[in-house]
C-alpha cells in the first residue's frame, strides 16, 4: 500500500504540532545567536591561519610556547592528530608569517605550511556585506519568480520556509560554535535553492490538483492530497543528496567539512520545512484572506 | 522486437561507453586532450598555489594614482611571469586592488613576499646623497663571481647612468658608495678606480636562487606604490592533491550509491536515469572544458549538488510516469504524459536553483564563484538531459517491445 492512497495522517490539521516542532528547533538557536553569537572564521573577522605538518609528533604546549615568544597568546591551537595542526592568530605581516614559520620549524624540527591563510579585516566585512546582499538579492528575486508563477502568498509562504532553513542551520552552528567561513554562505544559499525546490514541488502539485478538484474538496484536503502525492518524491530526492553529502562528510577532505556539514542540516531541515511549514503556512495565509466564511471542512 | 530500435539503443549505449572511457582514462597516450577531464582546469585548492589580494595605499610622500596603479600592475605582471608558472592571473578589481594567483609555485610565501617588495635600488655617496637608483638600470642579472665563486648580481646601466656612474666613482675613488636596497644597506663597497662601464656587482648571496630573486626585482623594476596584503590563500602541492583526491573518492562513492539506489527503486526508468546521469556528468564535464571553468573545492561540491538535482528530476518524472500507468495508460502515452506534468514542476524548481546560483556567482568571489558557476551550469545541464535524453531513451525502450513487464516500470 502506498503512501498516496493510505494518507496515515492530514498534514494540514495536524499544522500547530509541524509549527511547535520548528519552533523548538529553531529558538535554541536563536537564542544562542543572540548570546554567543556565531563562530566567526577568518574569513569574517580577519586574522591568519596556518595549516601546519610537523616532521615529528608535536605537543600543542610546544606549539604555544613558540607562539607565546611572538605575543600570540590569545592564538587558537587546533590538533587534527600528532604531527597536524591548524593554528589561527591574529592577522599577521608577511615578515611575522615568515618569522613564526622558521622558528616553529628550527625548534620543532621542521614544519611544512600545508596552507596557510591570511585576511585583512576590511575583507571580511566586505564578505558579509556581500552574503547579506546575496541573500537580499536572491530572496527578492526568488519571491517575485514564485510570485508570478503560482501566487504571492505561496512565494511569502516559501521564503519563510527558506528562512527556517536558513535559521536552522546558523542556530545549530551556533550552538555547537562549529566555525564558519566564506564557504558557510555559499551553503546557506544553496540550503534556500533546495528548499524552494522543494516547496516548489509541492506547489505544483497543489495548483494541478486544484485545477481539477473533486467537488466540494477543501482547500486543506486539496494541499493534503498532493503532498501524499509527492510524498514519495520528497523522500527519494532526499535521500538522493544525503547520499551525495554523506559520501562527501565521511571521504572528502577536512577543508571542506564545514560546507558539507551545513549542507545535510540544511538539506534535512529543507526537506521538514517545505512539507510541514511552506503549504501548512499558505493554507493560513489564505484563510486570513478569506476570513469570516472560513473554507476548512469541520472534522 | 523492433531490431532498428534495438539497434539504435544499442549504439547509444556504445556511444556513451566509448566517451566514458575517452573522458576519464588515458587510452592514446601522449594525447593531451584525453583523457578530456585533463582539460578542465583545476583551482589553487586542488593544485596548490597563491592566491592573494593586494591593495595600493597612500602614504605621506605617494599618493596612489591611476597611473601609478597601472605601472604597479605592469611591474606585478613582470615579477609574476619571472616566477614561471604556468597560466598565472593578473588582473585589476576597483581602482585600488590588484588580484593575483599564481599556480603550483613550491614557495607560496616565498613569492607573495617577493611581489610585494618595493625593490627601491639606490647607490648614495658617503655624503648621503643619492647619485642614481634603479631607474638608470638597463638589466640586472645573477651569477657566480669568476674568481671567488660567489652568487652575485650584476648590474649594468643605460647609457646616462653609466655616465653618472663613471663620474661619481672617479669622484669618489678610495671611499664607499652604498647600495640601498628598499632603505636598507645591502653593501658598501670601497671604490678603488672609476667605473668606465656602467657595470656593478652586488654580492655575496646565500644562494644563486637569493641572487636570481634580487635580480628579477631589480630588473622589474621599483613598485610606484606601496602595496599592501589585504587577503592571502596558499595551498602546499600535497594538501591540494590530497583534496583533489578525496573528492574524486568521495564523488564516486555519492555517485555509485545513487546509481545503485535508481535501479533499485526505478527498475527500468532507473536504469534509463543512470544512462541520462552518465550523459549528463559527461555534457557537464565538456562544458566545464569548453568554458574554462576552474574546478575548486566548493565547485566540486556544486557540481555534485547539481547531479543531485538532476536524479531529484528523474525521480519527480518517474513518479509521474508511474501515476500514469497506474491511471490505466498504456506505455507510451504515460510516458508522454507524466513528461509533459513533471516539465512544469521541474522547470520551476530549476529555475529557483539557478537564480541562487547565479546570484553567488555575480556576488561571490574567488572559490564562492566557483561554486555558482558549476552549480548554474549543473541545473542548466540537468534541465537539458532530464527533458530531452530520458524522454528520447525512455520512449526508445518503450519502443523495441522488449519490456512487457509493465511492473518493471513501476506499476
Amino acid at each position: 500500500m502506498s503512501l498516496r492512497e493510505s494518507m496515515p495522517f492530514h498534514f494540514i490539521k495536524l499544522r500547530k504540532i509541524w509549527y511547535t516542532i520548528s519552533v523548538l528547533i529553531i529558538l535554541p538557536g536563536i537564542i544562542s545567536l543572540f548570546l554567543q553569537g556565531l563562530n566567526l572564521g577568518i574569513d569574517f573577522s580577519g586574522g591568519s591561519l596556518l595549516d601546519l605538518k610537523f616532521n615529528q609528533p608535536t605537543s600543542i604546549e610546544q606549539v604555544r610556547s613558540v607562539l607565546d615568544e611572538f605575543g600570540l597568546e590569545g592564538s587558537s591551537i587546533q590538533r587534527s592528530n600528532e604531527t597536524d595542526y591548524l593554528v589561527r592568530t591574529r592577522e599577521l605581516t608577511e615578515d611575522e608569517n615568515t618569522n613564526v614559520v622558521k622558528e616553529l620549524s628550527d625548534k620543532l624540527g621542521g614544519v611544512t605550511v600545508q596552507r596557510s591563510e591570511r585576511v585583512g579585516p576590511v575583507m571580511g566585512k566586505e564578505l558579509i556585506y556581500k552574503a547579506f546582499q546575496a541573500l537580499a538579492v536572491a530572496s527578492v528575486l526568488i519571491v517575485i519568480y514564485v510570485a508570478w508563477r503560482f501566487e504571492l502568498k505561496q512565494g511569502l509562504a516559501a521564503i519563510i520556509a527558506m528562512l527556517h532553513d536558513a535559521l536552522v542551520v546558523l542556530g545549530v552552528f551556533s550552538i555547537f560554535q562549529i566555525e564558519v567561513g566564506s564557504d558557510f554562505v555559499a551553503a546557506v544559499l544553496t540550503i534556500i535553492g533546495f528548499s524552494l525546490m522543494d516547496t516548489i514541488v509541492i506547489f505544483d502539485r497543489v495548483r494541478e490538483n486544484s485545477l481539477n478538484k473533486k467537488k466540494g474538496e477543501a482547500l486543506e484536503d486539496i494541499i493534503n492530497r498532493s503532498m501524499w502525492q509527492t510524498m514519495t518524491r520528497s523522500i527519494n530526492t532526499v535521500l538522493a543528496v544525503l547520499f551525495v553529502l554523506v559520501a562527501l562528510l565521511l571521504l572528502g577532505g577536512t577543508t571542506m567539512r564545514s560546507l558539507v556539514l551545513a549542507l545535510l542540516i540544511g538539506t534535512l531541515s529543507g526537506a521538514y520545512s517545505s512539507i510541514c511549514n511552506a503549504s501548512p503556512l499558505w493554507f493560513d495565509f489564505k484563510r486570513m484572506e478569506t476570513k469570516g466564511k472560513p473554507k476548512t471542512a469541520k472534522a | 522486437m523492433k531490431l532498428d530500435k534495438v539497434l539504435k539503443l544499442a549504439g547509444i549505449i556504445v556511444g556513451v561507453a566509448i566517451i566514458t572511457v575517452l573522458a576519464i582514462w588515458p587510452v592514446i597516450p601522449n594525447v593531451k586532450w584525453i583523457p578530456f577531464t585533463n582539460l578542465i582546469k583545476q583551482g589553487l585548492d586542488l593544485k596548490g598555489g597563491v592566491y592573494v589580494v593586494l591593495e595600493a595605499v597612500d602614504t605621506p610622500d605617494i599618493p596612489v594614482t591611476a597611473d601609478s596603479m597601472k605601472q604597479a600592475m605592469a611591474i606585478i605582471e613582470n615579477r609574476v611571469n619571472a616566477f614561471g608558472v604556468a597560466e598565472p592571473i593578473v588582473q585589476l578589481q576597483g581602482s585600488r586592488r590588484i588580484i593575483v594567483e599564481l599556480a603550483g609555485v613550491s614557495d607560496p610565501d616565498e613569492a607573495v613576499r617577493n611581489l610585494i617588495k618595493t625593490a627601491y635600488l639606490e647607490f648614495k655617496t658617503s655624503d648621503g646623497k643619492t647619485v642614481l637608483t634603479g631607474r638608470q638600470l638597463k638589466t640586472a642579472q645573477e651569477g657566480k663571481n669568476p674568481q671567488t665563486g660567489q652568487p652575485e648580481v650584476n648590474l649594468e646601466f643605460e647609457p646616462d647612468g653609466a655616465k653618472i656612474f663613471a663620474e661619481v666613482t672617479a669622484a669618489n675613488v678610495g671611499k664607499p658608495i652604498m647600495i640601498l636596497l628598499d632603505g636598507q644597506v645591502v653593501q658598501a663597497p670601497t671604490v678603488r678606480e672609476a667605473i668606465p662601464n656602467g657595470k656593478a656587482q652586488i654580492s655575496p648571496y646565500e644562494s644563486l636562487e637569493a641572487a636570481h630573486n634580487v635580480a628579477i626585482l631589480l630588473r622589474s623594476g621599483a613598485l610606484p606604490v606601496k602595496l599592501e596584503v589585504m587577503e592571502k590563500r596558499t595551498v602546499g602541492p600535497t594538501l591540494g592533491a590530497d583534496s583533489l583526491n578525496k573528492s574524486i573518492v568521495a564523488g564516486l562513492a555519492g555517485c555509485i550509491a545513487i546509481l545503485i539506489f535508481m535501479i533499485g527503486y526505478y527498475r527500468v526508468p532507473g536504469l534509463v536515469a543512470n544512462l541520462a546521469l552518465v550523459i549528463y556528468t559527461l555534457v557537464v564535464l565538456m562544458i566545464y572544458a569548453a568554458l574554462h571553468v576552474t574546478m575548486t573545492l566548493p565547485g566540486v561540491a556544486g557540481f555534485l549538488l547539481s547531479m543531485a538535482m538532476a536524479v531529484d528530476t528523474n525521480i519527480i518524472i518517474f513518479e509521474r510516469l508511474k501515476e500514469e500507468l497506474w491511471s490505466g495508460k498504456t506505455l507510451r502515452s504515460a510516458i508522454d504524459a507524466g513528461f509533459k506534468r513533471a516539465f512544469v514542476a521541474v522547470l520551476d524548481s530549476h529555475v529557483t536553483t539557478l537564480i541562487a546560483g547565479m546570484v553567488l556567482y555575480y556576488f561571490g568571489t574567488g572559490p564562492i564563484k566557483g561554486f555558482g558557476i558549476t552549480l548554474s551550469i549543473g541545473v542548466l545541464a540537468s534541465l537539458f538531459t532530464a527533458v530531452a535524453m530520458t524522454r528520447w531513451i525512455l520512449q526508445l525502450v518503450a519502443g523495441t517491445n522488449l519490456i512487457h513487464n509493465l511492473k518493471l516500470f513501476g506499476k
